[in-house]
């Protein structure tokens, strides 16, 4: 370790590796269990890595991470990354049916987790042949032996023979990460990205929100969402600060973490800024260290931007658009954040946009077209899936290369800067997350009682859609909406059950007898 | 009805979607649990300034006043009427 000297970032850990030589004693990250520095991130991510590979793992297996945000996650994902193997984050909030599928589905020979979560992970692991390992914090516990191991995380760090972590070091074209999305079939998809495309991603972000390593980045989303995860990598990659936090639940808090850490930068989604403006109508509110405010997931409503500013009275506003198979496709800059309050800007830097008419027709100058994106942030596809790949990753007019479409549908103004109109599929984008109707309708055809059902996103000014549903029941059944819901709430993530549930006769069809959603809708 | 009953009631109905008793425990953490998420805490602030009558400051919105029927409970009682 000690000859080891990297110069260029070549794979993700490096940023790590890199940062940690610039400046070992400062602060990584401000967290709920403690401040850490980058010799600790490094030192606990080592260790964890040599634990790893003394468990056998090789370049490339996928190791899950299925944890909320603390400490013991931040260490986890560049574990994995230091040992040549490709992480896989999974959303806390994941019931046991839908987290076997994805450990299933990923191949993960590794689950890092949190006891919290004992309820969802325990019953699975009979369910899950390639999972050999299971690694946990926060307290302890006693499992009987079984063909899995379950270890908590400081044994496995104790107990650690020191050893050449770097022995599977991948290249630059390898899986760094596989990231679920929800798809349009009701299962969700392992989103490929490489080294490279993250590392890429990384850097256009950086260019075009202007930070640097004097920086101090409040994370309050998941981690496991693509938005939460970057401002990881951002941090690490520039040698900054994270101040992190589990959730924005008790705002009060988080005002006062903004305050006492001098926080810099502030990504939010609409639904956090709304809270936000709530709280400053009740009593003012005022964040003058805060030099950058970021929104993507769903539209920041124009009316939100003149409050923003005076609680952020020394910030640059930046509105964004991106979807997890390339991270991000757009931002406005944000001098132009009055002038064109509607529009979500321009591609990232390094990186180009068109857009195509179903057919794959250039679109005559201010026609709405469907959005593509061309650039090195571009996954490499969905895992195992050939053909739901093929729907994204069109043939480029360039030979061997690969576009990909958005589904979306957009307007271009003179300037160049894009407009948001609507998506082409049915994919329902509520506060920043997509969810699939198919994947909802299932869980909903899964209770007993239901005879049919359909689920519709209906316009909503702070979640972007809302989810509604519309079910029938069969004659015998007693079911209600909200018996509904709490069975949903059961299977689903919070923000896909739906926000209202309709109980009607019949629902309409159309001519073949299908369910008609338009006239739903 | 009592301020935990009310309470619990309007936890179990709008969080629980049920009216089964036995799924809220008074000293369960409900973030920690997933029972209330980010957004839900402000419906929760709302309902008790309107049920109990009381002004919730943005200070005392932290987890030893709202984060379990328990706290919840205390923090009411703490409370004086508007």
């Amino acid at each position: 370790m000690e000859n080891f000297q990297l110069i260029n970032h070549r794979l993700l850990g490096d940023s790590l590796l890199i940062s940690a030589q610039k400046h070992p004693s400062k602060l990584v990250a401000s967290t709920n269990d403690g401040e850490y520095t980058y010799q600790e991130l490094l030192d606990h991510s080592v260790a964890l890595a040599s634990a790893l590979l003394e468990r056998g793992l090789q370049r490339g297996d996928r190791v899950a991470i299925y944890m909320d945000n603390s400490w013991p996650t931040l260490y986890s994902l560049y574990s994995v990354l230091l040992a040549g193997g490709v992480f896989v984050m999974i959303n806390p909030q994941t019931k046991a049916d839908k987290l076997a599928y994805i450990l299933n589905d990923s191949d993960a020979v590794c689950l890092l987790t949190d006891i919290q979560l004992e309820n969802d992970f325990i019953p699975i692991l009979s369910g899950l042949p390639k999972l050999s390992h299971v690694v946990y914090s926060s307290e302890e516990k006693v499992f009987p032996r079984g063909v899995i191991s379950i270890e908590h995380i400081d044994k496995v760090l104790k107990n650690v023979s020191p050893s050449d972590f770097l022995k599977n070091r991948s290249i630059s074209s390898d899986l760094a990460a596989l990231i679920y999305t929800s798809g349009s079939t009701g299962s969700p998809k392992g989103v490929m990205h490489t080294h490279l495309s993250m590392l890429f991603a990384l850097n256009s972000l950086i260019e075009y929100l202007r930070i640097s390593e004097e920086h101090r980045i409040l994370n309050v989303l998941p981690l496991s969402f693509d938005y939460g995860l970057y401002q990881l990598l951002m941090v690490v990659h520039l040698g900054a600060t994270l101040i992190l936090e589990k959730s924005f639940a008790f705002p009060s808090l988080i005002f006062r973490r903004i305050l006492e850490e001098e926080v810099t930068v502030f990504p939010g989604v609409p639904t956090i800024f709304s809270m936000l403006l709530s709280s400053h109508e009740r009593s003012k509110l005022c964040f003058p260290t805060v030099t950058r405010v970021t929104n993507t997931a769903a539209a920041l409503p124009a009316d939100f931007i003149p409050t923003l500013k005076e609680i952020f009275p020394n910030a640059l506003v930046y509105k964004m658009y991106g979807l997890t198979e390339c991270k991000r496709v757009c931002y406005l800059e944000p001098e132009l954040v009055d002038k064109k309050p509607k529009s979500v800007g321009k591609a990232i830097p390094g990186t180009e946009v068109l857009l195509l008419s179903p057919d794959g027709q250039p679109v005559k100058a201010g026609g709405v077209g469907i959005l593509h994106v061309r650039g090195p942030h571009v996954m490499l596809g969905y895992w195992k899936q050939k053909e739901l790949s093929e729907v994204m990753l069109k043939d480029d007019i360039y030979p061997n290369q690969k576009i990909l479409c958005t589904h979306d549908w957009f307007k271009m103004d003179d300037d160049g800067l894009l407009y948001f109109v609507g998506r082409s599929d049915d994919i329902i984008k509520t506060r920043g997350e997509k969810v699939s109707p198919v994947e909802v309708e299932n869980i909903l055809y899964s209770i007993e009682g239901i005879k049919e059902a359909a689920v519709v996103g209906v316009t909503d000014a702070i979640l972007g859609q809302s989810i509604k549903a519309f079910v029938s029941l069969k004659e015998s059944s007693s079911l209600n909406d909200k018996k509904i819901k709490k069975l949903c709430v059961a299977k689903l993530e919070n923000y896909m059950v739906p926000k209202e549930v309709m109980i009607m006769d019949s629902l309409p069809k159309t001519a073949n007898g299908k369910i008609d959603k338009k006239q739903l809708v | 009805m009592s301020i935990e009953n009310s309470v619990r009631r309007y936890i179990l109905e709008n969080y629980l979607f049920t009216d089964d008793q036995s799924e809220l425990v008074n000293d369960t953490s409900l973030l920690e649990k997933g029972i209330i998420d980010s957004t839900g805490i402000m419906e929760l602030v709302f309902f008790l300034e309107e049920e109990f009558g009381i002004n919730v400051d943005d200070d005392e919105m932290i987890p030893e006043n709202l984060d379990s029927v328990d706290s919840i409970v205390s923090f009411i009682n703490s409370k004086p009427s508007k």
